[in-house]
């Protein structure tokens, strides 16, 4: 199986450990990364902001760069949730397009479903909460998979967190173009958070991550943020 | 009346509303306090039925059902009404509809109707437009009369006054009704009965209702009302004259149809698994209820709606609030910040469809963050038509051009990677870059509006393709 990951543009970038550990996840469990050069970004940005006549070149140039592989792995729910979603959609009748639009899996889509595993092999002795990110819960349907795979880790001390399905206040350009309900809704997250005590929260998109982790590195919480795919490259 | 406030565009756009409603703490709690008890209701009672998800789409089919057939089925409506006696009038927009009633109203010699609660009503600005011929609209739904007694506006579509917690309820009856008993507490039943002996008078005096209705059944021309607590009853059946303005999109093609809406509505939008007062009526029933019915079937914007593939799901829309109930913008600014009638999560993607080239900040006004589409009774993909609504409005050229330069970048994988770089070393000059990892605490505009709240991150000293350049290739 010729797995293909594609990092995305804001973890190539702000956050290359997390694509870092999505490797070393894979290697770990004996499967081979490749990682096409040519990829650049999946016009999700383009797509919500209202342009997304420009996102057109970007959706070809992805499909272009991993039609060939088996599976396309990236760890981030909303770029996946723009392949698989709007893809299709922007790109109807089109069979290459549906058919990497099934085959591109957010990373717990990739473990559990595709290659049947829940426990990577990791160990973190830290107190954890996980954030369902809102692409991931009601466009990926990820449901418990990111849970499944982090109850599995050794060591681990989960704690629920409250007000976990309601949004962050991120949206993309929301937070830049409606500043003030973005935060009010930041705040609440961040919350939530600070009862929890756990010193890490954890989410499948380090777009919220860097949303939620930036509010709270502003009122210097205790609590840090990291994509779940480092907590279970672990070891 | 051309000259009156259009109540489906606000006077702000939505940021800057919003903005003034997020500094009334007030407010915020008495929304997040009602907001999560109706969201919690709706989610116990929804959880009862094992086929609420055959019954969403049986809506949803049912309303693309209508929206294929509307021309047909309004022909069949106007027919099966005017043969039991009502009348069937046709308005093209607000304007039209208003002038129709007030005819009707001073047709029939009347000064002063009461009303069922109705959001064609408002969207047509209809009390409004009454008063400028001399005739009083009275709401008689209990919250539609604390916002009317306030001066106020509606924030919400199913329960108007949301936005008051019952002490400023109590205050709002101390001021502005004249036969406010003595002595008046903020006691729900306490204030209730105050609201219906006040209520009481004007129903025994009355001879003229206007109402809305949530369906129209074209086979039989009979309008259904739903409500909550009764006066809707009394005034469709107590006066004289009964006039109802009814959305083109509400029709319902058989009689059958409304098995699926009586079970969708009631759970959707009051949490409760029945309907407490579902009132029907076909024409004119000679010496039972009002002898002079009429129906103004209104368009106004809808026609244009139902040409835009995407955006047309709008017209689905049973008002149900629902969307409103869980969405996590609506919850922290309020409906007065969507500056129309319809707030909330549908109101952003109805408001600029029928006002075409306004409203442009309301399909932004939304994360995307779905809870909207997974709660919506009648499955619209209120996302998906937000995200069609973004492409149509006119950007500002500066945001044109940062996307149209980034669009570039990112189509050419070389001055992608070579621009990550320029990033990269750019990043490197900041002197918290090593120690913390928000390290940016003020950005210059538009970062600016990022760093008011949060801090931000900088890029990594090292890509993730430079990394896998150095470790794999």
């Amino acid at each position: 199986m010729r797995i293909a990951l594609f990092i995305t543009c804001v973890n190539d970038s702000l956050y290359p450990r997390t694509g870092i550990a999505v490797t070393r996840i894979l290697e770990r469990l004996g499967h081979t990364v490749e990682f096409p050069a040519s990829q650049t970004c999946c016009g999700q940005m383009h797509a919500n902001s209202g342009f997304a006549a420009m996102a057109g070149p970007l959706v070809d140039h992805f499909v272009a760069t991993f039609a060939e592989f088996d599976a396309v792995v990236a760890p981030s729910g909303s770029c996946v949730a723009m392949v698989r979603d709007q893809y299709p959609r922007m790109r109807p009748g089109d069979d290459t397009v549906a058919a990497v639009a099934t085959k591109t899996y957010e990373l717990s889509e990739l473990l559990v479903d595709v290659l049947g595993v829940t426990d990577v092999g990791a160990r973190f002795p830290h107190r954890v909460t996980y954030h369902p990110t809102c692409h991931g819960l009601r466009l990926l349907r990820l449901g418990d998979k990111p849970m499944r795979l982090l109850r599995a880790v050794r060591d681990i001390d989960l704690v629920e967190l409250g007000g976990a399905d309601e949004c962050c206040g991120f949206g993309g350009t929301f937070a830049l173009k409606n500043p003030d309900v973005s935060a009010a809704m930041l705040a609440d997250k961040c919350d939530h958070i600070d009862v929890t005590g756990a010193e890490l929260l954890v989410a499948a998109d380090n777009s919220c991550l860097t949303h939620i982790g930036g509010g709270l590195s502003r009122r210097a919480a205790a609590t840090r943020v990291m994509h779940y795919a480092e907590v279970l490259a672990h070891d | 009346m051309t000259d009156a406030p259009n109540p489906l565009v606000g006077a702000a756009p939505f940021p800057a509303a919003a903005r003034v409603e997020l500094g009334k703490p007030q407010l915020r709690r008495n929304l997040r306090h009602a907001t999560h008890t109706i969201r919690d209701k709706r989610l116990r009672v929804v959880s009862e039925l094992d086929d609420w998800e055959d019954l969403r789409a049986a809506g949803s089919a049912i309303k693309a059902h209508v929206r294929q057939n509307l021309p047909e089925l309004l022909v069949e409506f106007e027919a099966a009404a005017t043969a039991a006696g009502a009348t069937v009038h046709w308005a093209r927009d607000a304007a039209e509809a208003c002038r129709i009633v007030a005819n009707l109203v001073i047709g029939a010699g009347a000064t002063e109707l009461v009303k069922v609660k109705s959001m064609a009503t408002q969207e047509i600005g209809l009390n409004e437009s009454l008063e400028t011929v001399g005739v009083s609209a009275y709401e008689t739904d209990l919250a539609e009369l604390i916002v009317q007694l306030a001066g106020d506006t509606p924030s919400h579509i199913l329960v108007p006054a949301i936005h008051y917690n019952r002490t400023e309820i109590r205050d709002i009856f101390r001021q502005h009704m004249p036969d406010a008993p003595d002595g008046l507490t903020d006691d729900p039943p306490v204030l209730a009965e105050a609201a219906r002996t006040h209520l009481r008078r004007r129903f025994m005096t009355t001879k003229v209702a206007v109402s809305g209705a949530n369906f129209a059944i074209a086979s039989t021309g009979t309008l259904v009302v739903l409500e909550s607590e009764g006066n809707g009853r009394m005034c469709l059946t107590l006066p004289e004259t009964l006039i109802s303005v009814v959305g083109v999109e509400k029709l319902l093609p058989d009689f059958t149809d409304l098995e699926v809406f009586m079970q969708l509505l009631p759970r959707s939008s009051t949490g409760e698994r029945m309907n407490p007062y579902t009132s029907m009526w076909t024409g004119v029933t000679p010496g039972d209820g009002p002898q002079d019915v009429h129906v103004v079937l209104l368009d106004n914007g809808r026609s244009s709606v139902l040409a835009d593939p995407i955006g047309r799901q709008a017209l689905a829309c049973i008002r149900c609030s629902a969307c409103l109930n869980v969405c996590p913008v609506y919850e922290r600014a309020g409906g007065h910040a969507y500056g129309s009638v319809y707030p909330g999560p549908i109101g952003a993607i109805l408001s600029p469809q029928l006002t075409p080239g306004r409203n442009e900040s309301l399909p932004f006004a939304s994360t995307l963050c779905g809870a909207c589409y997974d709660a919506c009774p009648v499955r619209i993909n209120i996302p998906e038509v937000l995200i069609h609504l973004r492409q149509t409005v006119r950007h500002r050229p500066a945001e044109r051009v940062a996307f149209r330069i980034l669009a570039d970048l990112m189509a050419h994988p070389r001055r992608y990677r070579a621009a990550l770089r320029a990033a990269r070393a750019g990043a490197g000059l900041h002197p918290r870059r090593r120690r913390v990892a928000f390290p940016v605490r003020r950005a210059p505009w538009p970062g600016s509006r990022w760093t008011a709240a949060r801090d931000a991150p900088l890029p990594a000293t090292e890509t993730f393709a430079d990394w896998w350049a150095r470790e794999r290739a």
